[in-house]
């Protein structure tokens, strides 16, 4: 039995082999043309690698961003050139294999935090570009911290079970229905945009459910609505909409850009506008069968009512929140949109009201943006449940349950 | 009727419970360092400390902080005798017109309650939602540097050494 065992063992460990490919010394920033740097950078903004590869006051692409799942916190990897810590000796084939397949250059396996699976489908040329982006960054030498995982899970080898079991390389086809913009926008979302990875839903081993794409997800403690017929927002997003909001992080017929999201409408406000109109155009045409596609329907405010349900979360509204939420207020008259639009308030789980209110908005794009102060220091749990139980009554469209606990769990797990 | 504790003191308050911090502290108790900037919470000139947390008191209604303890500016020492952070500001000479001053000191202080070594990076991001209009961030910064150092720590990375 254990020799079985032992043989299984060596046969798995044989089955997850991959390779080293050789180290190459840097290569010049003579060795790529502008215009393919130039293009590496959109594409390396479409992708939002930043988010993960860039430490909040930390260098650019010099990893070291802690990633708490539900196994444990990973760590952003450092991909500027440095040959010692970064990714300086790494071919194009190195990182196209990894890019593509989810192995680092010396033949381990990387996390599915990496978005291969999404990655897999960017076109020969865009990696081509995004690798001389990369290569031609300044240099640092910083080494991520290492990750903290659930045992046996740092023993990467395990990690060609999980590709075999949920790994299904992705590849690009046109749909001749549709038009270039459409097309090109399916292309960026799904690949180097990687939209799925917060909007879709993932199983218990953090697989991604392609067959439930796009019917909401999570991502650092804050809720990732749907992006299909499901959208809880009150207001149609076309692509018009769509484009404004992820261009300048603000759309006066929903909300702000808040929490992960702002540091993507961040990005996409620093790309060729064509890209994300493709993407916009791409999103709306999800969001087509969505309830207020169909109806926008007149908003309630019942505010009377509400202050009897919830007098204390009322009060406390009046102080906090009113001098620039309340209808007249000069935050209003300068086209922020009013309160009930905001789809936080329509969505099946309180967390990103709750999440706003504890994390305000920084903003989004430009220092001009919206701007929310935070109240995680100013309200204990129990005033932001109030808060929230006032709104609700307020303004909500969903029956939310146990508003006490969602503050906790929305303050532990955006706190991570 | 609200009980709230400001600088270790009980005080009875009869405003409304949606009343804003700021103005009790102005109008019913006469602690007016604290000043009224953009009532927004964007400007800072109103930030103190509640349970050690720089809040802004013009978006912080009392209904907030039964059992809380309120710390002002006047609660950090006399002008006999100041604290760390009011002596570390009077020697760099930190204030120009000084409407920011007390909402920049009540920010130091939590800093420095929370850590005596903070990091320079972390001393930037604590003071920056505090705004100074006459641009004497410079000196508010090398003033919290000075602090830090008096209160036994210092900052770990300082940009310039406490002279």
């Amino acid at each position: 039995m254990l020799l079985v065992c032992a043989l299984l063992f060596a046969g798995f460990l044989v089955f997850a082999h991959r390779p080293a490919i050789a180290e190459v010394s840097t290569p010049p920033r003579t060795a790529f043309a502008a215009a393919e740097i130039e293009r590496g950078a959109a594409l390396s903004r479409i992708g939002n690698c930043t988010s993960c590869h860039t430490a909040a006051g930390g260098r650019p692409f010099a990893g070291g961003v802690p990633i708490a799942t539900q196994f444990g916190t990973l760590h952003g990897t450092n991909i500027t050139p440095d040959p010692a810590t970064g990714i300086g000796r790494w071919s194009q084939a190195a990182f196209v294999r990894a890019m593509r397949e989810g192995v680092a250059r010396d033949g381990s396996h990387l996390y599915p935090a990496f978005p291969y699976d999404h990655f897999s489908s960017i076109t020969d040329a865009d990696l081509r570009a995004l690798y001389a982006f990369l290569m031609t960054r300044t240099p640092v030498r910083a080494e991520a911290p290492a990750n903290r995982l659930i045992p046996p899970l740092g023993f990467r080898p395990l990690l060609a079970g999980w590709k075999l079991l949920f790994f299904r390389p992705a590849s690009f086809a046109p749909d001749p229905q549709r038009d270039a913009l459409w097309n090109r926008g399916a292309y960026l979302g799904e690949g180097i945009a990687h939209c799925g990875g917060c909007h879709s839903p993932r199983g218990a081993l953090g697989d991604e459910k392609r067959d439930r794409a796009y019917a909401g997800g999570w991502a650092e403690g804050w809720y990732s609505p749907p992006l299909n017929a499901d959208s809880p927002a009150v207001r149609a997003w076309t692509a018009d909409r769509l484009y404004t909001y992820l261009r300048t992080g603000l759309s006066s017929t929903h909300a702000a850009a808040a929490g992960p999201m702002g540091e993507v409408a961040r990005n996409l406000a620093q790309v060729p506008e064509a890209d994300v109109r493709a993407i916009a155009t791409y999103y709306a045409s999800h969001m087509a069968d969505a309830r207020a596609s169909r109806h926008e329907p007149a908003l309630a405010d019942r505010k009377p009512a509400a202050i009897k349900a919830q007098p204390e979360g009322a009060a406390l509204f009046a102080g906090a929140c009113a001098a620039c939420h309340e209808p007249g207020a000069p935050m209003i008259v300068a086209g922020r949109p009013p309160l009930p639009l905001g789809t936080q308030f329509h969505e099946t789980t309180p967390r990103d009201m709750i999440q706003t209110i504890l994390h305000g908005v920084s903003p989004p794009v430009g220092a001009q943006g919206p701007y929310m102060p935070a109240f995680r220091g100013t309200l204990t749990d129990a005033q932001v449940a109030k808060i929230a139980a006032y709104l609700q009554a307020r303004y909500g469209s969903v029956r939310w349950s146990d508003l006490d606990k969602e503050v906790a769990k929305a303050r532990k797990e955006g706190e991570q | 009727m609200t009980d709230l504790i400001v600088n270790g003191r009980t005080h009875h308050v009869e405003a409304d419970p949606s009343t804003p911090l700021l103005y009790v502290l102005r109008d019913d108790l006469g602690l007016v360092a604290a000043k009224f900037g953009c009532g927004l919470g964007q400007c800072g000139a109103c930030t103190v400390l509640v349970d050690d947390q720089p809040v802004f008191s013009c978006l912080t209604p009392i209904a907030a902080l039964p059992g809380r303890e309120v710390t002002t500016v006047e609660g950090l020492g006399t002008e006999k005798n100041p604290g760390a952070v009011q002596k570390a500001f009077e020697i760099e000479q930190a204030a120009q017109c000084g409407y920011c001053i007390p909402g920049m000191m009540a920010r130091a202080e939590g800093l420095l309650r929370r850590t005596n070594t903070p990091s320079e990076a972390e001393m930037r991001a604590a003071m920056s939602p505090s705004l100074c209009r006459c641009g004497t961030h410079i000196r508010i910064l090398r003033a919290v540097r000075r602090a830090a150092a008096m209160r036994g720590g210092g900052v770990t990375d300082p940009a310039e050494p406490v002279a």
